[in-house]
């Protein structure tokens, strides 16, 4: 259970929520122009005559924004509709140069879906997809360069994006947060979507209402634009707790559309841009239905990659590592395939997950680096595990290997020799320095036969210290375990 | 020399190719006769000097024996279709100062094609009216007058300065487009030949749009033979244009030989609207007295629901109109009138910049399809839609071609039928189904009123069929023998 | 069928037309006319007819994911009004 429940004067209300994804669609070209889709550049450079609304200008789509749509479809488990229609939604806006975007409204080209949210108690939950439909992206305006101007980018005015509606099935900041987590490794597994949530690849609109136990659904209001996982939380959660504390004074909640501002951790009422909007939708005449053959849809399944629940399944399964591991490991897919690599070059899936999990993020948490910049490649890692098992090094003086491959980025075998950090294991060797350590504390000895049990971690850590942690640690316990009796 | 104005495409083409004459000498003509022909106020934007050296140019492929389709022929371009370099303006003031920096599909073909622009033809503004009265550049007058009386006549529309120009000689030929029946029922007015082409069979990228689902351009021609010429090089598959469709262009001209004996000619009960003149009614029954002789057997169809066509027209096309019409906002292109706020800048342009005509129909449109309103107009016209082509396809398991007027009266005078929009909407009863339904129709000149003014015949066709179609206009053509002119001829 | 001024004055909210009193009154009257008109499509029976959006019976074409365009900031602002530094310039927008 983690539904956020607030206990009011009145009583205990539960949240109720929905998500509005836009995720932009990884294309070179826009939806309906040749115009490029890459972010950044200067101003109006990335804009074709279509995009920029000339008069006489015609939309033509773009046939991988298709596939991709239809692509995420199929990772959402979603239904795909065979034809689908763009409809026109009318309103005026500066940085929408056709007076209207190109949408999809009654008809959209995914239906319902469902999507499974790691929480973070380890439990998980369905999510219900609504539907996904394709969408051109509006312009950009800047007020912050003139005192009296705004001014008109149009570089991302028909960018291709999917708008991704959930079910009101979310029932608090941490759900809403572990499922756009999830959607987000799902749009990226599939390689329709970046995911980029600073430069605005992905942005949320959140649908939050409040209600008590049982009672219908309450009137919701929507937050918009909200930039990051963590926003989203702290946006909802103090939405839900301002709807009940404004019902509970003897108020009602207003369908309004309201904006987070991540400074102050509130959201504010946009009334500005409430005014009696009628978006009067209808086809566009300019366009044709679009209809899908069930070849294209076979295609597309057929080139989907593995998914991370599916992986996570197999993780558990092949591995035999536990859910939570896999989990971390399948939710990013650079992550899991490191991982897997590590597997294959060291030969022991429970080490190289540990080692992965614990050394390797933990580093490069350290230094901030994402997987893909690891100064330790999987072959190294895999290749320092592998040198565990065979008993050329201990596992305490893996670490110490480790730290040194991150800094240096040389090879275990490099370092290893270079250190003379070699494990110990010539009994010879051993016996002697343990027969130095009995000579050197007599006392502890007598001690110890005496009784004191506690005493043998003392010669042990003796021992080691004297090898300089080289001593194979296991043939110094059974050693010392003889010779002291 | 001949009067090179008087000429015909296919006749001057014969004489380029003769050396009869060269197309600066032709090009030279017309620029003159365009100049002469400023009364009309047929042209808006006059091109002289691009004219002439696009004739030079011309000259030179002929001399090296590489002239094509339509080389040499000095035509007049609605002023709809947008030209890279020359100002188009949509006979709209919102428009205004704005210079394409591209070419539209059917223009670029034209130019491929080695013709040669005299200039911007009139319209009305957004090709929104059948009289050419509501461009903000003035109302184009017809060159023809009633038999002893001096009014000035209008000239149709909304295609009424491309129809002015063909009917006095100052241009060989235009470029239009038709909604609702704005190529035919000016070609109607002026004694020409209008053809609307089967929607999908021209590009409209580069024409400014005015209801998407119903715009297609067309030639304006003073011969059915010219207009299967001109629609040769303007008709074809345009990749840019998702509703354009993609099947090979036949040779229109060479259809025009074949022969119509036997065809089945459609005549549908339902035109006979009320208050119809007796000489509307007399041209139908001639016209099909005419194709009976050519071996053609007439058929009683029928088209039940085309008496719904006007008010569904009137819906969808404005309804498509209002969207079509947003872009223009004084922040890209065309006028600007400042306010204090974006929202205020939107408003003051868009008043200022629209006419009144223009205003009606967009503010129809937001209401067909504002909230609460979409289902009882804009789907129910969408389905009786459905239903006027299913007619047409039914009949059409009948007959080959169909036969109406392409007018329920011939040219009015200005200033008559402005006060009632409606009225002024009764003008397009017989062209708009054709759009409706996507399928190709021709008017042809077939003889004239009592008052002395010209009236034609619409043939509409199967769709893509526009080569029966052609072939059976150019059977009235021949047995109408219509060789009246205008009262004012710009030509020499 | 008749429409009132609030009625005009709403649509042309909608659709950004400026209209002082004496145009509302005639659009009023215009609009009422026309919409009149229109209303005799109330009496037709439509069946079971689909909604036609397009006549064009043939799939959408699609177009390959290839960056044809752009690169053109001086067509797309020759046209403009008003612009600055490759922006479009509008009276400032209060979000």
């Amino acid at each position: 259970m983690s539904g956020l429940l607030i206990e009011g004067s009145t009583g205990t209300w539960e949240v109720v929520v929905g998500l509005e994804v836009h995720a932009q669609v990884t294309s070179n070209a826009k939806l309906f122009s040749g115009a490029s889709a890459e972010f950044g550049a200067e101003p109006n450079s990335q804009v074709s005559l279509v995009d920029a609304a000339m008069p006489g200008m015609l939309p033509v789509i773009n046939t991988v924004c298709v596939d991709q749509a239809v692509k995420t479809g199929l990772g959402l488990n979603a239904a795909i509709n065979r034809t689908s229609v763009f409809a026109r939604k009318n309103y005026f806006y500066a940085d929408l140069p056709q007076g209207y975007q190109i949408s999809q409204y009654e008809k959209p080209i995914v239906g319902e879906g469902v999507v499974l949210v790691d929480l973070p108690d380890g439990s998980t939950k369905e999510v219900g997809i609504e539907r996904l439909h394709l969408e051109q992206d509006a312009g950009k305006s800047l007020h912050d360069q003139h005192p009296s101007r705004s001014y008109i980018d149009l570089n991302r005015s028909g960018v291709a994006l999917m708008e991704i509606v959930s079910k009101p099935d979310l029932r608090s900041g941490d759900e809403a947060a572990a499922y756009l987590t999830k959607l987000r490794a799902i749009l990226r597994y599939l390689g329709t979507c970046d995911g980029n949530m600073e430069e605005g690849s992905m942005r949320c609109d959140a649908n939050v209402s409040v209600r008590k136990a049982g009672d219908p659904l309450g009137t919701r209001c929507e937050i918009k634009n909200v930039n990051s996982i963590r926003f989203v939380k702290q946006a909802i959660e103090y939405e839900a707790r301002r709807q009940v504390e404004v019902i509970e004074e003897g108020g009602t909640i207003v369908q309004e559309t309201r904006l987070f501002d991540s400074r102050q951790g509130v959201t504010r009422s946009m009334r500005s841009k409430e005014h009696a909007h009628d978006y009067r939708y209808f086809p566009d005449p300019d366009l044709l239905p679009l209809v899908l053959t069930e070849e294209r849809i076979e295609t597309i399944k057929a080139s989907l990659p593995e998914l991370p629940d599916a992986k996570k399944q197999r993780f558990m399964e092949a591995y035999g590592l536990s859910a939570y591991d896999a989990g971390v490991l399948v939710a990013e897919q650079e992550t899991s395939g490191f991982y897997e690599q590590v597997v294959t070059s060291s030969g022991d899936a429970k080490l190289a997950a540990n080692w992965v999990i614990t050394e390797l993020f933990g580093q490069l948490n350290t230094a901030g680096k994402p997987i893909a910049e690891s100064p330790v490649s999987a072959a190294a890692l895999g290749q320092m595990i592998a040198r565990i098992k065979d008993g050329t090094i201990s596992g305490r003086i893996a670490k110490d290997v480790f730290a040194e491959m991150f800094a240096t980025g040389k090879d275990a075998d490099a370092i290893i020799e270079e250190k003379g950090l070699r494990q110990v294991s010539d009994t010879g060797a051993i016996e002697k320095i343990i027969d130095d350590v009995i000579a050197a504390n007599q006392d502890k000895v007598a001690e110890y036969k005496a009784g004191k049990d506690k005493l043998f971690g003392f010669f042990v850590g003796q021992t080691m210290k004297a090898s300089q942690g080289k001593a194979n640690p296991g043939m110094v316990n059974e050693m010392l375990k003889a010779k002291l009796g | 020399m001949t009067d090179l104005t008087g000429l015909t495409m296919a006749a001057a083409l014969d004489g380029l190719a003769k050396k009869d004459f060269s197309s600066a000498e032709l090009t030279a003509a017309y620029v003159t006769a365009m100049e002469k022909a400023r009364p009309l106020n047929a042209y808006i934007t006059e091109t002289p000097d691009q004219a002439l050296a696009m004739a030079k140019a011309s000259d030179a492929r002929r001399a090296k024996g590489e002239s094509r389709a339509m080389d040499g022929l000095p035509l007049g371009i609605k002023d709809l279709y947008c030209t890279k370099g020359v100002q188009t303006t949509a006979g709209s003031h919102i428009l205004g100062g704005f210079t394409p920096t591209y070419e539209s599909t059917v223009t670029q073909k034209l130019w491929d094609a080695g013709a040669v622009m005299l200039g911007k033809l009139n319209l009305d503004e957004f090709a929104m009216g059948s009289a050419n009265i509501t461009s903000y550049y003035g109302t184009v007058e017809s060159p023809w007058r009633k038999a002893g009386d001096n009014r000035p006549l209008v000239p149709g529309g909304s295609s009424g300065g491309s129809a002015a120009a063909v009917a006095a000689h100052a241009a060989i030929a235009a470029t239009g487009t038709d909604t609702g029946g704005s190529i035919r029922q000016p070609a109607s007015f002026t004694g020409i030949v209008g053809l609307k082409p089967t929607y999908g069979r021209c590009s409209r990228w580069g024409i400014v749009a005015f209801a998407s689902s119903l715009d297609q351009a067309g030639p304006m021609t003073r011969s059915v033979t010219d207009a299967a010429i001109m629609m040769g090089v303007m008709a074809g598959y345009d990749a840019k244009d998702s509703t354009s469709v993609d099947i090979a262009v036949p040779d229109y001209r060479a259809a025009l030989d074949g022969s119509v004996k036997g065809l089945r000619v459609g005549i549908p009960k339902e035109y006979r609207v009320d208050g119809m003149p007796a000489e509307i009614e007399r041209q139908w029954q001639q016209g099909i007295a005419w194709l009976k002789e050519a071996g053609m057997e007439p058929v009683e169809v029928s088209l039940p629901h085309t008496k719904h066509a006007l008010p569904t027209y009137y819906i969808i096309a404005p309804a498509e109109a209002s969207s079509n019409l947003a872009r223009y906002d004084g922040v890209r292109y065309g006028l600007r009138v400042e306010g204090d706020s974006l929202d205020k800048l939107y408003e003051n342009t868009r008043a200022a910049g629209f006419g009144a005509e223009v205003k009606r129909r967009v503010l129809i449109g937001t209401y067909v399809l504002s909230a609460g309103y979409y289902d009882a107009y804009y789907l129910k016209a969408q389905k009786i839609r459905t239903l006027i082509a299913d007619d047409f396809k039914k009949a059409y398991q009948q007959c080959d071609v169909i036969l109406t007027p392409t007018s329920p009266s011939a040219a009015f005078a200005l200033g008559e039928k402005m006060d009632d929009p409606v009225a002024m909407y009764m003008q397009d009863v017989f062209t708009v189904p054709a759009n409706l339904a996507g399928i190709p129709g021709l008017s042809v000149p077939s003889g004239l009123s009592s008052d002395g003014l010209p009236l034609g015949l619409q043939v509409l066709g199967k769709a893509f069929d526009e080569e029966t179609v052609l072939k059976v206009g150019r059977v009235i053509e021949k047995a109408a023998a219509f060789s009246t002119k205008p009262s004012f001829l710009a030509g020499e | 069928m008749s429409m009132d001024k609030a009625t005009v004055a709403n649509i042309a909210r909608l659709a950004r037309i400026r209209l002082n009193e004496d145009e509302l009154e005639l659009y009023a009257k215009e609009l009422s006319g026309i919409m009149g008109w229109i209303e005799q499509l109330n009496a037709v029976d439509t069946g079971d007819a689909e909604p036609m959006s397009s006549v064009v019976e043939r799939l959408l074409p699609e177009r390959a994911d290839v960056v044809t365009d752009g690169g053109i900031q001086e067509d797309v602002l020759a046209n403009a009004p008003d612009t600055a530094h490759g922006y479009y310039v509008v009276p400032k927008v209060v979000e």
